[in-house]
């Protein structure tokens, strides 16, 4: 707890700059990361952060440092080389996309295993502190690379908004923006680029092998929660800036952690909220409203039951038992007690030492379904000539969904009918 | 019957496109009268997608070239549009209707401006036009296959041009819509405008159209309605795939061979 109060107090310097480095890289990912998503290169981004590694590697081989410029270099330059080579494979073979990436992934992150083994066994003093570009480490983001590095950031994050209006043409509908005279290929080339650059900053606090979840994941989690591109990108920063907090805590309270996994569990945990439980699209709001429907259906179906026990009878102020309701109809008598004890509470139904009864309220209720369910036969009836003893169970369904509008229309398009075509009448 | 015309709109000129080396137009060759409303018919396969795409520079063309307003298209792009097949973009892409029919004004605006209130006004304009001034908000992943046509429509006509080539824009509509759609696009051609349009309905097509191309991978005829709508160029668009082109296009990317010699 000591740890949490000492961190969030940023007291420390050293606490507010890795603070401030993460939440910048993850931001600025996680924004690029959109229109990597959206225009469906998602795969491509795996593939450059793993084509990153050799690169860094082959710039601290060649120049003996660690300057964060140059190893940044050797990065964006294998990072572009896995590019080219992809589109190459795919333009001039007849291997296809996915596994043209597949193969430079593996390729390109092979040789840089390979040289990282080479280094570290090379007895370099300098070289200690290069792993920590395969699972990413943001304490490490002090000094001159938190300098180079938030530049980088900063740079991405200015482009795609100065942007946004032609990437998101690009992401859509790339044919039409080459017909109105946009520079597609120019436009492609920057969001590569943008691309590349991302993955390339981003390794500092993700490392290679887990950088594509911190391209994409906080894109798609966004994807859940809106339909409007530019609150899709806000979104994505928000949960790219709170992964950046929480992998610097990380990196701070448990030095020895990688940061990299940290990051992505906690973008890949937002990612299954944001799938479990985002209105409209999330699977529990999807589960609830299938709940609510089939508690309605319930509820609307013993309402109508008893209505129509009443209509035999030309008398609604009659009680009934549960063995006398089950009889009508063959609903599993756990369910009718559950519902009926429900409507009770609602006011719709009274207990009486006779059973159930309708109150005013529940016979008006269920005097509307038997009305829009004998409405809809007759409308199919009459407008799509189905025979009527097709349409009953069509009503059955579509009586608890029709709208007061609705009604009306229906009421108005068939003449305020009396009777349905089985000859009952409508109420 | 090609008939060629005295000062053309569009101008094409022993136009050849492959795709993957394998040629799917061959030689095709003519020219579309200014003001009219053109229909370019032909079977499935025929390359009328080819066709029009090529026209707008899309696809690269093997041999040949093509004029509009008798300048090449680079220099007039901002008086044409284009109506994709709607199948041709993911409808699931975060935006609505409203954001698509205002991309119409994205190509006057030039790259870094954002749209203006003016623009924003012939947006919604161009929805009215359609019937779909209703559905402004609506995501555009909830509209149906012929509302996507129409806001595809909408985006064209925000574009405020002077030649539109529209790719099937009666596929999935219903006939109201339909009848909507032509007279728009009667009342544009009143305006001096040209409306190159794919067309699946032979028996609508005379009613259509001032101008018929047929096509079937080579040019069959282009000319007015009632002189190329005959029962024979009909047989010999519609008369089965040329097999012998087919094969040799086949051949062509088998054996890596150029489609034309230089
Ligand atoms: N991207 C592509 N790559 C390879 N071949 C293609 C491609 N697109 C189209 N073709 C081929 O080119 C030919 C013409 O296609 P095109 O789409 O122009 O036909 P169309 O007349 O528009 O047909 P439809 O009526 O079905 O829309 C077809 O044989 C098709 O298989
Ligand atoms: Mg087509």
């Amino acid at each position: 707890m000591n740890e949490f109060i000492e961190f969030f107090s940023f007291a420390d310097a050293n606490i507010r700059f890795v603070t401030v480095g993460s939440v910048l890289l993850a931001t600025s990912s996680a924004v690029v990361g959109c229109f990597t998503l959206l225009r469906k290169r998602a795969l491509v981004g795996d593939a450059v952060a793993h084509a990153v590694l050799p690169g860094v590697c082959l710039a601290f081989m060649l120049s003996g440092t660690k300057n964060p410029f140059i190893l940044l270099l050797g990065a964006f330059v294998t990072g572009w080389l896995s590019l080219i080579t992809i589109d190459f494979i795919t333009s001039r073979s007849r291997i296809k996309e996915d596994t043209a990436i597949a193969l430079v992934l593996s390729v390109f992150f092979g040789i840089g295993i390979l040289l990282l083994t080479a280094i570290q066994h090379s007895g370099n003093a300098a070289q200690s502190g290069l792993d920590k570009f395969l699972f990413g480490k943001a304490a490490s983001l002090v000094g001159e690379d938190l300098i180079a590095f938030s530049m980088v950031a900063v740079l991405l994050l200015v482009t795609t908004i100065l942007f946004y209006k032609e990437l998101a043409m690009l992401c859509f509908d790339k044919a039409y923006a080459k017909t109105i005279g946009y520079p597609v290929r120019g436009l492609e080339l920057l969001l590569t680029t943008l691309t590349v650059f991302a993955v390339v900053v981003g390794i500092q606090a993700v490392g290679v092998v887990l950088m594509a979840a911190m391209l994409i994941t906080p894109a798609a989690a966004a994807r859940f929660w809106t339909d409007k591109l530019s609150l899709m990108l806000v979104l994505a920063a928000l949960i790219g800036a709170f992964s950046g907090v929480s992998g610097a805590y990380v990196s701070y309270t448990a030095p020895a952690m990688p940061t990299g996994p940290w990051i992505v569990l906690i973008v890949s945990m937002i990612a299954i909220l944001s799938f479990a439980f985002a209105p409209g699209k999330g699977w529990v709001s999807r589960l609830l409203r299938q709940r609510r429907n089939k508690t309605l259906i319930l509820e609307e179906n013993l309402l109508k039951l008893l209505y129509h026990l009443g209509e035999e009878k030309q008398d609604f102020q009659t009680s009934y038992s549960l063995q006398q309701i089950l009889e009508k109809r063959a609903i599993p008598k756990k369910q009718v007690s559950a519902g009926l004890s429900k409507l009770r509470k609602q006011g719709y139904i009274e207990k009486t030492p006779a059973g159930w009864q309708l109150t005013l309220q529940g016979q008006r209720r269920g005097e509307r379904v038997v009305r829009l369910h004998r409405l809809w036969e007759l409308y199919l009836t009459q407008y799509l000539q189905l025979a009527s003893d097709h349409v009953h169970e069509d009503a059955e369904t579509i009586e608890h969904i029709i709208t007061p509008e609705l009604e009306q229309r229906l009421m108005e398009e068939l003449g305020y009918p009396v009777l349905d075509p089985h000859s009952a009448r409508i109420p | 019957m090609i008939i060629q015309v005295e000062n053309p709109v569009v101008e094409v000129h022993d136009l050849t496109v492959s795709y993957d080396r394998k040629p799917v137009l061959w030689g095709i060759d003519l020219t579309l009268p200014a003001g009219s409303l053109v229909g370019v018919i032909g079977p499935n396969g025929a390359g009328k997608s080819t066709l029009i795409k090529a026209m707008m520079d899309l696809l690269p063309a093997g041999s040949g070239y093509v004029r509009i307003f008798d300048k090449p298209i680079a220099e007039v792009r901002n008086r044409i549009s284009y109506v994709p097949q709607r199948e041709s973009v993911d409808w699931d892409f975060p935006a609505s209707v409203f954001d698509v029919v205002l991309m119409g004004s994205y190509g006057k605006l030039g790259l870094f401006k954002r749209p203006r209130q003016a623009d924003k006004d012939a947006a919604m304009e161009a929805l009215q036009k359609v019937g779909m001034q209703g559905f402004a908000n609506r995501q555009i992943s909830q509209l149906s296959g012929g509302q996507q046509q129409r806001v595809f429509l909408a985006r064209a006509l925000a574009q405020n041009a002077d030649i539109y080539f529209m790719d099937e824009p009666f596929a999935g509509v219903d006939i109201a819509t339909e009848t909507a759609i032509i007279e728009l696009l009667r009342t544009m051609r009143e305006q001096g405008k040209t409306v190159i349009v794919v067309h699946h309905d032979l028996q609508s097509a005379t009613e259509y159209f001032d101008w018929v191309v047929l096509l079937n991978m080579r040019l069959v005829a282009s000319g007015p309605a009632e002189q190329v709508l005959t029962q024979h160029l009909l047989e010999q668009t519609y008369g089965g795939k040329l097999t012998v082109l087919t094969k040799v296009g086949e051949l062509l990317r088998k054996q890596e061979f150029p489609a034309r010699e230089s």
